[in-house]
């Protein structure tokens, strides 16, 4: 671990001036299940590490007239466990209660888990001068690339890590952003970004800004949701694949469908084609394939990873029947 | 002295050679433990004596152990898998404060431990000591290392190719390959009415101690003392004291309690010497403890395998021809083999071809059942692969071709237990979650021998038992006292157990599932020696009789045939004045014996969307003659299964075959089982009392990986042939199958 400043916040205005202008100088911490792992392994190596948790009520959920606001440090177990978010929401609390161990939800917050870093294994390691480390090579390329992206890839191929973006993301959820200027709002669907559009980071959040809630806009009647997640263990692992659907139904017609996929891209990976497809469809196992199908047709596996779409494709299906 | 002796010959084998000596041990009219079923603690289930110490955290580790005035060190390792050090300087890590030493290649005494070249990324190349881990890490980074990259090669594979980079400057990558055969393979094949051929892997495994490796060194007038996570304080004794040329009395190993090894802290590790080394250049003591990191990359591995598999049988089953050939790599240290014969069954005509690999990769070491579950993975394939081609149970296919006799008991009594009778008679359908069952079976050898040990009875009636084997978490501790309070007539709270250190007298090292046949034997010959010899103080003067007609129990001593004639413990043990009685004893023969079969059922559930396998259930047969404690065994037995299942479904370390790494050295992404993964699992004991105590650390681990496999095949049709199972595969072979 590289030698540190380590500076307590004490208000949401005062952190953009603690993180300064210049990328990787300064980095928030708030549960720091990610953060101290990076600092350990010399990925991340600021001069100044910033602490949200000295900011005192950055952790709530409250059910507002547009809509549930949740506090950035707000911890995964807290989620998990809240009454407040009632059945529309439960999208949430499935892909929620799949992150890690409880041990890490304990401790881990949903703005952390939003903005944690990529796992790829050549980015983490300090053995790696990886694109993403500001090398001159992704190794997944030609190196071994089981876990990789399938979808959106290019220069790097990273997979966005996050289980609760996917959930948030098929709900519509905004977050709120604090920057030197105050604050702004934002849909998670333009929150992250491509590597072709910037290498270094997985969202568009500037140096000096931080994520200070998360917005997610009641949903209509009738409308049901559902996580479903691949790892080859239950007790911590991250998604091989995973979709979060919704769908809003009339009868067995569905009115209105959003549809994300996790572990596939370098972002959470939300298919308007297939939502769109989907509208005014009666569910049958022949449209739910289709729709699965759709949802991977841009897929480009690479050498060790191409199982990824035949196992993405048979749980968006299933995501879809369970729903309807 | 009244006491009655037999003589009892010794055979030990060293090195090809056989030795028999005569001893003297007690005559007592009874042979081997005698009526397990009456005793109170030998045989019996009973709760580690150190349990409460491990759960409420007061147990030390070495890992936990602070010396006054003591300096952490770190080893800086070769970045490359293959490369020659140029240049290293390490004046701005020196001019670090806090740094205490530094050691670099060219430094006295360091040539064999730190390399100017390096074969695989992670070699030792320059050591220092600083006052805190903080600054050591920092130091370490600061050690400026020129390198010259060379070619290398890491996967065994592309090692055999031609024009592969040449590991070792002396020979080529591929061993010389060594056949074992009987019979002729051609007329067998052409006997051969059903054959099966096909190709297996299995992945190179690391150890994943909980305790990584490490140890503290504190040198005193030249004297050296280390405490040191190990399964052997002997051989670290041994090879410490010849690393820094001084006798083996100025070496003293303490082991107290320690978070595994499996094989992989058997020997004087390098980690020890350069912490010693360390040491003493700085003049005070210092502790080094590897990270995750370097336990995955450095301190060991079981090597993989490719093994191209070709079976024969008659129509009926019965077994006629088997071909192997096999190749893996253990790295540096090339030694890759498995069991020379078709494993567990027999053949008439077979023909075995090995092949050992050099890559530029980290040195195999023994890993619970060296070799063992390699081969049984190939082999209960491809019988299991057989039997579907001959349209045969596979437990019958076994039970036909397989000549141990205790392992078709153990076969059939574990059928029943698991319900083999309900298995599908054909693969379920490749859709949706479906359920299916599948058996394994290995073979081990364990056994004991060369250990001595040391009872002191003391006047005021303490017990203290010393030996200098070590406890590497599975309870030997606990089966020393049993032992002990059994013979003395007390519980297990009266008997101090001191072992894990090299003061105390020699045993061997914990590995090869010897520990408990090696040192039960040795400690039940010092007890019973001791009770006697106390007896023999007062037996005839007290109560008029023989030391053997008296009898020791609940903490009383009195006479067998007059139970009224009695003294307490305390009071017999006043009889020896002010000396405590010491009595050396040692393993006898008589009381332990080796080789045994293992068994394995195991259903599974397989998601054919996803091809991700759960196993649901487990029924582990086992034997280990007389079990000393079956609460222990068990532990033993679970934990075996447990690592199988990691090996079978999760396990691998992973390779990137352009810049030579390992790319999951942690436990993210080399995963071993979690507690979500824990399946049911019913230990069964197969009980053969009269053979003595047998060794159950490795057996266990043997059958897991080939029975989920088979499993797997009878849930929905995937023959997955390489393992770890992992969903890509399963996908893969499901793809397969319905190709047709
Ligand atoms: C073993 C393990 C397994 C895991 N498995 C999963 C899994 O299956 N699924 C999954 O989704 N996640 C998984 N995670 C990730 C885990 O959920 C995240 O580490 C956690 O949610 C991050 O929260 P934190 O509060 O600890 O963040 P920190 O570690 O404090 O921060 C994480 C990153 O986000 C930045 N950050 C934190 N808060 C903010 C903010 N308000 N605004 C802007 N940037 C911010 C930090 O600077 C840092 O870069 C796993 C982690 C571990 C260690």
């Amino acid at each position: 671990m590289k030698k540190f400043a380590y500076i307590d916040a004490t208000s949401v205005d005062t952190v953009p001036s603690l993180l300064g202008r210049r990328f990787g100088q300064a980095q928030v911490l708030a549960g720091g299940t990610d953060l101290v792992g990076e600092l350990k392994e010399y990925i991340a190596t600021p001069d100044r590490v910033v602490n949200l948790k000295s900011i005192p009520g950055l952790d709530y959920i409250r059910q507002e007239d547009d809509g549930l606001k949740i506090g950035p440090l707000t911890t995964l177990a807290d989620i998990e466990t809240s009454t407040l978010i009632n059945d529309q929401y439960s999208v949430l609390q499935q892909a929620v209660s799949a992150i890690a161990s409880p041990q890490i939800r304990n401790v881990g917050t949903i703005a952390g888990n939003i903005c944690q870093r990529p796992r790829c294994w050549y980015y983490r390691s300090e053995d790696f001068d990886c694109l993403k480390n500001g090398g001159d090579t992704c190794y997944s390329v030609r190196g071994v690339n089981r876990y990789h992206a399938i979808i959106g890839g290019g220069p790097c191929y990273i997979v966005h890590p996050s289980d609760s973006a996917v959930a948030l993301m098929s709900l519509n959820a905004s977050v709120k952003i604090q920057g030197p200027r105050g604050p702004r709002e934002e849909m998670l669907d333009d929150f992250f970004v491509l590597p072709e559009l910037n290498i270094m980071r997985e969202n568009g959040l500037r140096a000096n800004e931080f994520v200070t809630e998360i917005i997610v806009p009641a949903s209509k009647p009738n409308t049901k949701g559902i996580y479903v997640k691949v790892r080859e263990r239950d007790a911590i692992d991250f998604a091989m694949a995973s979709v979060a659907v919704t769908m809003t139904m009339s009868g067995n017609t569905c009115s209105e469908a959003t549809v994300v996929l996790g572990g596939v891209a370098p972002v959470p990976w939300r298919v308007p084609d297939v939502e769109q497809f989907l509208q005014g469809k009666q569910i049958t196992e022949d449209v739910a394939s289709a729709a699965a199908e759709m949802a991977l047709r841009e897929a480009d596996p690479m050498s060790d990873n191409s199982y990824k779409i035949e196992m993405t494709q048979n749980i968006v299906s299933q995501a879809i029947l369970d729903l309807a | 002295m009244q006491i009655k002796m037999k003589k009892v010959k010794i055979v030990t084998r060293r090195r090809g050679e056989t030795t028999e000596t005569w001893i003297d041990v007690p005559d007592t009219g009874e042979e081997g433990w005698g009526d397990v079923a009456g005793m109170k603690y030998v045989g019996q289930r009973h709760q580690r004596i150190d349990a409460v110490e491990k759960v409420t955290g007061r147990a030390k580790y070495t890992y936990d152990m602070k010396l006054p005035g003591m300096l952490y060190g770190k080893i800086l390792r070769s970045a490359y898998p293959r490369a020659r050090v140029v240049r290293i300087d390490a004046s701005k890590a020196a001019a670090l404060p806090g740094v205490k030493a530094i050691i670099l290649p060219d430094d006295e005494g360091a040539a064999d431990l730190l390399r100017r070249e390096c074969r695989y990324a992670g070699q030792e190349v320059a050591a220092v000591a600083a006052t805190t881990l903080e600054i050591a890490e920092d130091a370490m980074n600061l050690i400026e290392v020129q390198y010259t990259e060379l070619p290398f090669v890491v996967h065994a594979d592309k090692a055999l190719e031609s024009g592969a980079a040449q590991v070792q400057d002396d020979r080529p990558n591929g061993s010389e390959p060594r056949v074992n055969e009987q019979g002729d393979i051609n007329v067998g094949f052409a006997e051969s009415e059903v054959t099966v051929e096909a190709g297996y892997k299995t992945e190179v495994h690391t150890h994943v101690s909980l305790e990584t490796h490490g140890s503290i060194a504190h040198w005193e007038n030249g004297k050296l003392t280390v405490w040191a996570s190990t399964q052997a304080i002997s051989a670290t004794q041994g090879g410490l004291s010849q690393f820094f040329g001084i006798p083996n009395s100025d070496v003293r190993v303490i082991k107290d309690h320690m978070g595994g090894g499996f094989g992989s802290k058997l020997g004087p590790r390098p980690e020890y010497a350069v912490a010693a080394l360390l040491a003493r250049k700085a003049g005070v003591p210092v502790k080094l403890m590897l990270t995750r990191k370097e336990e995955h990359i450095t301190t060991g591995n079981r090597p993989d395998s490719f093994q191209n598999v070709k079976i024969g049988a008659k129509k009926n089953g019965k077994l006629v021809a088997y071909r192997r050939e096999n190749f893996g790599t253990g790295g540096i240290a090339g030694r890759a083999s498995i069991p020379g014969q078709p494993y567990l069954y027999e053949v008439p005509n077979f023909r075995v071809e090995q092949t050992d690999v050099y890559t530029h990769g980290g040195p195999q070491t023994a890993l619970r059942a060296p070799g063992h579950p390699q081969a049984a993975f190939a082999m209960e394939s491809v019988m299991d692969e057989l039997a579907a081609a001959l349209d045969m149970d596979p437990m019958a296919v076994r039970q036909m071709n397989d000549p141990d006799e205790t392992r078709r008991n153990m076969v059939t009594l574990g059928a029943e237990r698991f319900g083999w009778d309900k298995r599908r008679a054909t693969p379920g359908p490749a859709t949706g979650i479906q359920r299916g069952m599948g058996m394994g079976a290995g073979v081990w050898g364990g056994g004991g021998g060369r250990t001595k040990a040391e009872g002191v009875i003391h006047p005021d009636g303490s017990v203290e038992i010393r030996c200098g084997t070590q406890d590497v978490g599975v309870g030997t501790k606990t089966v020393i006292a049993q032992i002990a309070a059994e013979e003395f007539g007390l519980t297990l709270d009266d008997i101090i157990v001191k072992i894990g250190d090299t003061n105390y007298p020699p045993s061997g090292g914990s590995g090869g599932s010897t520990t408990c046949a090696s040192v039960s034997p040795a400690v039940k010959n010092t007890v019973q020696m001791a009770r006697l010899k106390l007896f023999d103080t007062f037996a005839s003067s007290t109560f008029g009789v023989s030391p053997h007609d008296l009898e020791a129990k609940d903490g009383k001593v009195y006479v067998k045939s007059d139970p009224s004639k009695s003294m307490t413990w305390q009071q017999a043990a006043a009889q020896l004045g002010d000396e405590p009685l010491v009595v050396q004893g040692q393993w006898v023969p008589g009381l332990s014996s080796s080789g045994v079969p293992a068994v394995q059922f195991i259903e599974v559930e397989v998601n054919t969307a996803t091809g991700v396998v759960k196993v649901v259930r487990v029924v582990a047969v086992n034997t280990s003659g007389l079990i000393m404690n079956p609460l222990l065994w068990e532990s033993q037995v679970n934990g075996g299964v447990l690592m199988g299942i990691g090996y079978g479904l999760y396990e691998e370390r992973i390779m990137d075959p352009r810049a030579g790494y390992m790319v999951n050295p942690n436990l993210e992404a080399y995963r071993v089982m979690g507690a979500m993964e824990i399946p049911e699992i019913e230990v069964v004991a197969y009980n053969q009392p009269e053979r003595g105590v047998i060794g159950i650390g490795e057996p266990p681990f043997i059958p897991t990986a080939p029975a989920i496999a088979n499993a797997v095949y009878n849930a929905c049709g995937a023959r997955v042939r390489a393992i770890p199972i992992t969903p890509d595969k399963v996908l893969a072979a499901l793809a397969e199958r319905r190709e047709g």
